[in-house]
Formats: structure tokens, C-alpha cells, sequence
């Protein structure tokens, strides 16, 4: 059974849902964006730690299917550390491999992200994996209002 | 008589589909109902043999498409016992309907302090058009509350009527929790008090008997595609009195009787409400889908679909982690639930790939998801042709999906 969802639902997926990594509100945080879908009520607040133009930390809080919450689980793991620049280019790359339209795929360039990947097959869930990209590209650039996929 | 379900069952061509390889079950049908092939059929044969425009020329398509239209409008006054032809206003669906009161009735009778009142229940399109209204008028919307089953308070509704208040509107059957209003006792309690009853059928009407003469209510809205008919085809009954005052809605051809740049005078009912080309195939599929409902009988589908939900919901009981979310004691063929831990997006997902459709996220009614405190739920809703396999498919579904997420 669930055979043909084996590539949307990967273990991974399953791990990060029943235990999200960086589930906290942050203290002393300098960006601060609210995340909405919506089409399922998927909702997620994005918390950033910046020093310059690193990402020192990251955070959030919210409910979601499992798809959204690994995906903002494996989000705020990959970008700590990394440049804004850096960041903003794994959200575009990140975009490509779930929507597929990339022509090559550059799945080893989002490392354990690829496991996402599988959404392209699922055109109702890429907002589930991407509306966590949305809310971090909205904190990046410093806009505070709430962000909506629709 | 037993009920016919393999007839019935190959009367919808869709049925047959199969979806990811697997037989479909279609448990989606409070969003939108499949279609008889009596209904398809009659848009083919519309357009194959008997399609012009309707009410303006004297050429023999135009007089059979014309014929054909009112045919429909007379079936549909039928099938809800309205008094009279000119009660029925077709629109696009319940929302435009309920858009066409709050802008023509709304807008004439309802001012600065008046006050409307709605249910905790209510899907948007009986919220929104309410809002915009009382927006501009100044008006104030009251909202009657639930008790955690999904049922109105009645005396708390009760002590919301005043003299301030100029319309109650009300679901008649709720699309998110199934329960079914007392609105019999609700038109009473307003009529006391002169205050006009609006319900949203949307959900009603395809699962039960509406008698709008016995319900007494002042306005009946529902949509065609939640009846076996096509989209874009919706009913506004209104009693004729309050019809003839209310001013138009929309300004065009068909809806006037005579047109000079200095004035024009407007049609009688129901054309005053008709402006431009109504959706003339999907109006004469409506006739057709009353038509195959009127040959089965509403009572007859009423039970059969009772019989489904009564057991949906004792299959459902038997599942650890499973809550039903709409427990009222009048209730229709709907089976909104949440599962602990695991997202109505994701049950949707799953079960998509058994070949089950069912309805996961908001129901368009957030207010009522804020009330019992989730996104979303996850909804299987029943229709003429679902059967208990079908439910016995969901439900091995549910735990398989239950075991998979651990």
C-alpha cells in the first residue's frame, strides 16, 4: 500500500515531521516573518539570528502537514551558517527542483533537501514544500508583513 | 422497494474511472457532485441539435432552446414547491445568489445600526457578502453560536432577534460539520418578530426534501453542481412580493423592458434579475438533474445516504487517534474528521493514492475551524452512489495511513 508515495513521503520526511529540529520561538531575534497558506491553513512563523550577512540561527513555530514541516525543519538545519547570498541561491535552486523545471536536476546541490524533491510529482503539495523558502526570502529581504502563497 | 445503487451507480460514467490503477471512490461530494449521463447527454443534445439564445428571436432554435430553458425553471420551481415560476431567479451558484440579495435587498432595507444575523457555522459566501454589506451600510453582523457537537444555541440565537434586526441568513445544512439546522423553529422565532429567513441549501438540498411553502422561508439559495448538474447554474427563490420590491441586480439585456439613454424600466420577475445570456446548457442540465433525482425520490436517497453516514461514523468510532469533528444530532451524509498527528493534507494525499478523493483543508468556513481549534480537517462527504464498500475502503485506508506516519 502507499506504493506510489514513496518518493513524497521518504523517511527523512517522516523523522523531521514527528521531530522538528529548531521547533522554538527565539529570544533576541533580528528577523521575524509569518508564513500562510491559505489553500490548507498551513502556518509558520520564521524566526532569524543574523550576524552581518550570516544567518547565525534559525528557528520557527506552527502547524503543517508533514511535507511543511520537514521542509522548514531541514530549512532552518541547512541555512544556519550560511551567507544571505548563500541562502537566497539555495532557495532558488530549492525552487527549481520542487517545481521541476530545471532541465538537470541539481539535486547533490541541496544536499539533504533532495528528499523533497519527490513533490514535483505532487503539484497540489510544492506550496507545502515551498512555503517555508517563501517566508525565509520574505525575512531576508526585511519585509514584515505576513507572506501568503496565494 | 430497495434501493436501486447498481442502477443508479452505472448511471454516473465516472464511477468507472480508475484512479492511480486503483477503482475510484469518490467521497468529495460536498465540494461537487458527479454527473448522470442524463445530464451530460442533455448538453450534447443541446448543442447538437437545439441550441440558440433564449428569449429574443423568433427562429425555431431560438423557441426550442427558449423551451427548453423555462422547462427548467418550471422543474425547479416543482422540486421545491415554490408557488409560482417567478420565484425562481437562476444565477451562477449560491454565493451569487446570496451576492444578488445583500446587494439588491440588502442594499434597499438594510441601514447604519440594523443588524443581520448569520450562525458560527456559516461557509463564507454566507459571511463575506454579509461583511461587504455591513461595511458600507454601517450595518452590524451578529453571529449565533454552536455547542462543541455543531449545534446552534437556540435560545442564545433566540436573544440575538431584535427589533434592530432586518435579516437572519442561515446555512441549512452545514458543508464543514453536516450538522442540519432546526430551521423550521428559526423561520418561526424570525417571522414573529417580522424578520425574513434567508437559507443557504447549498448542502441541503441535494440530500433531502425542500418544501419552500411548508419551510415558509423568504429566500431558498443553492447551486446546480452540488445537484448532479453542471457548474456555472445556481437558484435564488425569493417570495414574489419580496422579489418585485427589491430593486435589480445587474443591468443588461434580458433584465429590461424598454431602454432609452434617458430611462429604462425593467423587466418583471424573473427576468428583472437575469442580466445578459444566463448559462443556458447548464440551466437546461439542472431540469435534467431534477428530472433523475424526481426518479429515484429524494426521501428514498435521503435514507440511503443516512444509512451510509451511520455507518461511516461507527466505523470511524472503532479508529484509535480518530475525531469526528460535527457530532450533531440532525445530521447529514458528511464525516469531517481529524486524525492525531497527522495533517488532513497528508490523509488527502494518502488516500488519493488508494483512489479516494476526499476534501482536506478549511471547508471555506475558517471561523468554524478556529472554533474547534484546527487548520483543517480532513472530510469524506456522500452522495446517491456511494455504498458501504466504498466506506469500507476509506476506513482501511485511514488505518493503513495511520500505521504508515507510526
Amino acid at each position: 500500500m502507499f506504493e506510489d508515495l514513496r518518493d513524497l513521503y521518504q523517511e527523512v520526511i517522516f523523522d523531521h515531521n514527528r521531530n522538528p529540529r529548531n521547533f522554538h520561538v527565539m529570544e533576541n531575534y533580528d528577523r521575524m516573518v509569518e508564513g500562510f497558506n491559505p489553500l490548507c491553513g498551513d502556518r509558520l512563523t520564521l524566526f532569524l539570528k543574523l550576524d552581518g550577512e550570516t544567518i547565525t540561527d534559525a528557528s520557527f513555530q506552527g502547524s503543517g502537514c508533514a511535507i511543511s514541516t520537514a521542509s522548514v525543519s531541514l530549512m532552518t538545519e541547512i541555512i544556519k551558517g550560511k551567507t544571505q547570498a548563500e541562502a537566497e541561491e539555495l532557495f532558488h535552486t530549492f525552487h527549481k527542483i520542487t517545481t521541476g523545471k530545471s532541465e538537470e536536476l541539481q539535486l547533490e546541490a541541496v544536499g539533504k533537501l533532495a528528499v523533497l524533491a519527490g513533490v514535483r510529482e505532487f503539484p497540489a503539495r510544492v506550496k507545502c514544500a515551498t512555503l517555508a523558502w517563501h517566508t525565509l526570502d520574505a525575512a531576508l529581504k526585511n519585509e514584515q508583513q505576513s507572506i501568503s502563497t496565494e | 422497494m430497495t434501493y436501486p445503487i447498481e442502477k443508479i451507480r452505472a448511471d454516473f460514467p465516472i464511477l468507472n474511472e480508475k484512479i492511480r490503477n486503483k477503482p475510484l471512490v469518490y467521497l468529495d461530494n460536498a465540494a461537487s457532485c458527479q454527473k448522470p449521463q442524463v445530464v451530460i447527454d442533455s448538453l450534447v443534445n443541446l448543442y447538437s441539435h437545439d441550441y440558440a439564445n433564449v428569449h429574443r428571436g423568433v427562429h425555431t432554435l431560438s423557441v426550442r432552446s427558449t423551451d427548453l430553458f423555462e422547462a427548467a425553471r418550471e422543474k425547479v420551481k416543482s422540486f421545491i414547491n415554490a408557488k409560482s415560476e417567478k420565484e425562481i431567479i437562476f444565477v451562477r451558484g449560491a454565493t451569487d445568489a446570496v451576492n444578488l440579495v445583500a446587494q439588491t435587498y440588502g442594499k434597499a432595507n438594510i441601514h447604519a445600526g440594523d443588524e443581520i444575523i448569520i450562525t458560527a457555522m456559516e461557509h463564507h459566501s454566507n459571511i463575506v457578502p454579509w461583511q461587504m454589506l455591513c461595511e458600507e451600510k454601517g450595518a452590524i453582523l451578529k453571529v449565533a453560536p454552536m455547542n462543541l457537537a455543531g449545534e446552534l444555541l437556540m435560545p442564545e440565537f433566540e436573544a440575538l432577534l431584535n427589533a434592530k434586526t432586518k435579516l437572519v441568513s442561515i446555512v441549512h445544512m452545514s458543508n464543514a460539520l453536516g450538522t442540519i439546522n432546526p430551521v423550521e423553529k428559526i423561520i418561526e422565532l424570525a417571522h414573529a418578530q417580522n424578520i425574513p429567513v434567508l437559507l443557504d441549501g447549498a448542502q441541503a438540498i441535494p440530500h433531502m426534501v425542500v418544501d419552500v411553502q411548508a419551510l415558509d422561508c423568504d429566500f431558498y439559495v443553492f447551486s446546480g453542481h452540488k445537484l448532479y448538474a453542471p457548474t456555472g447554474v445556481g437558484v435564488l427563490y425569493g417570495k414574489q412580493a419580496l422579489l418585485e420590491a427589491m430593486p435589480p441586480y445587474q443591468g443588461g439585456g434580458d433584465m429590461i423592458r424598454t431602454v432609452t439613454f434617458e430611462k429604462s424600466t425593467y423587466a418583471g420577475l424573473p427576468h428583472k434579475f437575469e442580466a445578459g445570456t444566463p448559462s443556458i446548457a447548464e440551466v437546461i442540465g439542472l431540469g435534467a438533474a431534477i428530472g433523475y433525482l424526481n426518479s429515484i425520490g429524494m426521501e428514498a436517497i435521503a435514507a440511503h445516504e443516512a444509512e451510509l453516514l451511520a455507518y461511516a461514523t461507527e466505523q470511524a468510532l472503532k479508529i484509535d487517534g480518530l475525531k469526528i469533528i460535527g457530532e450533531a444530532k440532525e445530521k447529514g451524509g458528511i464525516l469531517s474528521f481529524t486524525l492525531h498527528r497527522i495533517h488532513p493534507h497528508d490523509i488527502g494525499t494518502m488516500l488519493d493514492s488508494l483512489g479516494i478523493a476526499i476534501r482536506a483543508g478549511h471547508h471555506c468556513a475558517m471561523p468554524v475551524m478556529d472554533f474547534y481549534k484546527v487548520p483543517a480537517t480532513a472530510r469524506a462527504s456522500f452522495a446517491m452512489y456511494n455504498t458501504k464498500a466504498e466506506i469500507d475502503v476509506l476506513m482501511s485506508g485511514i488505518r493503513n495511513l495511520i500505521e504508515m506516519f507510526g
